[in-house]
């Protein structure tokens, strides 16, 4: 296994390369530094000396991608590509265009990110795997055909409708949570309940039909037939060996997601007010700071390979018949 | 010069007297030589510590948190060397109770707290809520707070006044205009044919329905370059850009377009065919609004120019893209706008000055306007003192610009802002940042109001509880009977 992921760990490499030149090319073709410059020091008066100056400050002097002033090896290496994506390799992002220490603004901000995406992950599959069993229990009852058809109407409603529909209904007109906004340590926890059951209601259609048709499948299996030949209870089936047998995709699906728990929510944090990352890279698309957009890009890139290779670990502990070799 | 420790001395090398206002600007505070030292500390830098997020000053309050990506609260500064509220006033001050803190001893409020709120609607409701003490209106919500008297005037909505809510407006000292750049063959250029297109454009392009339609009525038409509040302004008739309006009923109203029309055809573009070419006429218009929800406004444009048969072609683009083509001049018609840095009319014609031209002088001339007459009266105008003459200089330049017609006038926004009944001393300023000293707050009320208004309901979550009890309980009892059945 340890082969696997030293080659899987490999692979990701110029997967992360490739990643950082797009990244690169997408940013400098709708931005010049030139454009950053100005952006960054006010939309009146700015002198091409100011200019720049703030380019050589930030290091943005150089070419981009290619310098064909230079000689040699420096042709790559004394670029803006170069010198601001080595060392984002050994996870140093650097200071931000406006001077601070990237590094250390996404430990802080990763905290609240997490406050939100992780009782959202948590809380949603309790709840939809509950739906999930409780339609596929009820199969072909008024409860079943009600419920599918409720999941339809609610996976076919816009996401950012349950954020202005829970803000109004359950802190506006209810009051009882604030609409929005954040606070540190346990203070959060009055702010946390209405995004996390937003981000609950809004994905309970799309993930309870995917969760309910998992559980009709396995109730369609020769082992559950055995098993209520057996004699056992509908419950007994449904919970010890169902509900066992069909967390394997579950579990697989929720495992690659894992790691992007740190990136946030970019609408959600939004809305709410909540000073996460996907807020974080949003101000900074809109400020135009490239150092704070690669390195979330990087970021965003190296999670969701982690989160591959862990799907792939996670197969092995579910399912005896895969190996990685 | 440094006179003494708390005194220093600028010569100028000429009359300059905006000088003064730019002191007053934040790039201009004083920041002690200690301070910068201290921030320059390798240790601090590498640490996040640096004097943009811990600012060191002498006012009224402390910004004692920091963190602009949640809140930032301000409490008050111990060591302030003390300000007494204003003694006097405007006369109507005193009658709405303006003074009554008069030769008080500032600042009032003990802690101010600025949460970050990114999308309007939530800022908006909780607003209601009285979780904030002031607030703009959103456009969503325009109706809900704002309703128009049959003589035109904004009021509060019912609703608004049964929670005790007060509505403040003045007019902005801003500009949004419509630019024609003076360098472009077509409609450019000191000479009659592309003056009287100019005119003839500026009166069909109504920006009295632009406002009505996009802006809920809030903003003036203007008929010059210079908003109202800063001097140099005239207002009601002697105020009116008499090529595009005249005045009637008392108020300046819009020419036809029957006489936009003429202009066209005195031009050579009838019905918008140019008699040289014998083509329709096709303008460009450069914005940096390419959102889908400038795609109503882009249409109304076009609406506006179909009037003189004209096409109009919208180049909309980034931001970036747009200033590019402004400072290469390759733009023809561009929308822009511009709010004063100081409340003077330098800082409004200095933006139709030759030598502050986009092209080859990259100023804030964007239209590139060059009117050897009009720079040499701006040279004049620009160091002079308010007055009678001064005012006499700028009614020519008025004048100037108004003839030649390098800018559709466009409007001058009107700021609407809301605030509680427990917010006090509120009075609009549209130039000043350091309003906060002035301001009082009534505790008691806005915790009793908070109380009263958010008084939590819990029956439609009893309600829903039950409804879903009701509709399994029947699934529930048949599963029980078919385990049972089976047991048996």
């Amino acid at each position: 296994m340890i082969n696997y992921i030293l080659r899987r760990i490999l692979y990701a490499l110029p997967i992360l390369i490739g990643v950082n030149i797009i990244t690169f090319v997408l940013f400098f073709v709708v931005n010049t530094p030139d454009d950053m410059a100005r952006m960054h020091l006010g939309m009146k008066r700015v002198s091409q000396e100011a200019i720049v100056k703030w380019k050589d400050d930030h290091g943005y002097n150089k070419p981009i991608l290619i310098n064909s002033e230079a000689s040699g090896i420096k042709k790559i290496t004394n670029t803006i590509f170069f010198e601001k994506s080595i060392k984002l390799f050994v996870f140093d992002f650097g200071r931000s265009d406006s001077g601070r220490d990237i590094g250390y603004d996404i430990s802080q901000r990763m905290w609240p990110s997490l406050a939100i995406t992780v009782p959202s992950l948590l809380v949603g599959l309790l709840a939809y795997i509950t739906f999930g069993l409780i339609l596929a229990f009820f199969r072909g009852t008024y409860v079943d055909v009600s419920g599918v058809v409720l999941c339809v109407i609610m996976m076919s409603i816009s996401g950012l409708f349950y954020i202005i529909g829970g803000q109004y209904l359950i802190g506006k007109f209810l009051h009882l949570v604030p609409i929005s906004g954040y606070d540190s340590g346990l203070n959060a926890f009055k702010f946390i309940i209405l995004p996390v059951l937003v981000g609950l209601i809004g994905g309970v259609g799309a993930s309870t039909r995917w969760y309910r048709t998992i559980f009709l499948e396995e109730m369609n299996k020769d082992y559950v037939r055995t098993a209520r030949a057996k004699g056992l209870s509908e419950s007994s089936v449904l919970y010890r060996h169902v509900l066992s047998n069909g967390l394997i995709p579950i579990l697989t699906g929720v495992v690659v997601i894992l790691p992007s728990l740190f990136i946030g929510s970019l609408i959600v944090e939004s809305f709410f007010a909540v000073p996460g990352l996907g807020s974080y890279t949003i101000d900074a698309i809109n400020r135009q700071d490239f150092s704070i957009v690669r390195s979330m890009v990087f970021l965003g890139s190296v999670l969701y390979i982690i989160g591959l290779i862990l799907t792939d670990i996670s197969y092995t502990f579910v399912d005896p018949r895969v190996g990685l070799n | 010069k440094l006179i003494d420790k708390h005194t220093f001395e600028i010569v100028l090398k000429e009359k300059y007297p905006q000088f003064l206002y730019w002191l007053s600007m934040s790039f201009f505070s004083p920041i002690p030589w200690e301070a910068d030292l201290f921030y320059s500390q390798k240790g601090l830098v590498e640490k996040n510590i640096s004097l943009d997020w811990y600012p060191v000053g002498t006012g009224p309050f402390m910004l004692t948190e920091n963190n602009p990506n949640r809140r930032m609260v301000l409490e008050r500064n111990p060591n302030f060397r003390g300000e007494s509220f204003p003694i006097d006033g405007e006369d109507i001050d005193l009658n709405i109770g303006l003074l009554e803190d008069a030769g008080k001893k500032m600042p009032f409020i003990d802690k101010a707290i600025y949460s970050l709120e990114k999308e309007s609607i939530p800022a908006w409701n909780k607003f209601l809520q009285g979780y904030y003490d002031t607030s703009g209106i959103i456009s969503d919500s325009f109706d809900q707070a704002i309703q128009f008297s049959a003589q035109g005037d904004a009021q509060l909505t019912d609703e608004m006044q049964q929670k005790g809510i007060k509505l403040l407006t003045a007019t902005t000292v801003s500009t949004y205009y419509m630019g024609f750049n003076m360098a472009d063959d077509l409609v450019g250029g000191d000479n009659e044919r592309a003056r009287l297109l100019r005119r003839a454009i500026s009166i069909a392009v109504d920006y009295e329905e632009y406002i009505s339609i996009f802006a809920n009525g809030r903003g003036k038409p203007a008929q010059g370059p210079i908003p109202p509040g800063i001097f140099g302004h005239i207002p009601g008739e002697a105020g009116i850009n008499p090529y595009i309006y005249y005045w009637g009923n008392n108020r300046a109203v819009r020419r036809p377009i029957k006489h936009a029309k003429e202009l066209m055809q005195k031009a050579g573009y009838k019905n918008g065919i140019n008699e040289v070419t014998g083509k329709p006429l096709v303008l460009n218009l450069d914005t940096p609004a390419a959102g889908p929800g400038s795609k109503a406004a882009f249409d109304w444009l076009r609406k506006q120019f179909s009037k003189l048969g004209i096409n109009l072609v919208i180049r909309a683009t980034d931001y970036n893209r747009f200033q590019e083509k402004m400072r290469k001049g390759t733009a023809q018609i561009f929308q822009w706008g511009w709010n004063a840095d100081y409340p003077d009319p330098e800082n409004f014609f200095f933006l139709l000055y030759g030598p502050n031209a986009k092209i080859n002088h990259n100023g804030e001339n964007a239209a590139n306007y060059k009117n050897e007459k009009f720079d040499l009266l701006f040279d004049q105008m620009k160091s002079m003192k308010n007055g009678h003459n001064r005012q006499k200089l700028i009614d020519q330049m008025v004048e100037l610009v108004r003839y030649d017609a390098p800018w559709l006038w466009g409007y001058h926004p009107v700021g609407f802002s809301l605030h509680h009944d427990w917010y006090k001393n509120a009075k609009p300023n549209l130039m000043a940042n350091n309003t906060l000293k002035y301001k009082r707050i009534n505790p008691e009320l806005r915790k009793e109001q908070r109380v009263v208004w958010n008084k939590p309901i819990w029956w439609p979550i009893v309600l829903i509880f039950i409804a879903v009890i009701i509709i399994l309980l029947p699934a529930f009892i048949s599963y029980r009977r078919k385990e049972s059945e089976l047991m048996t």
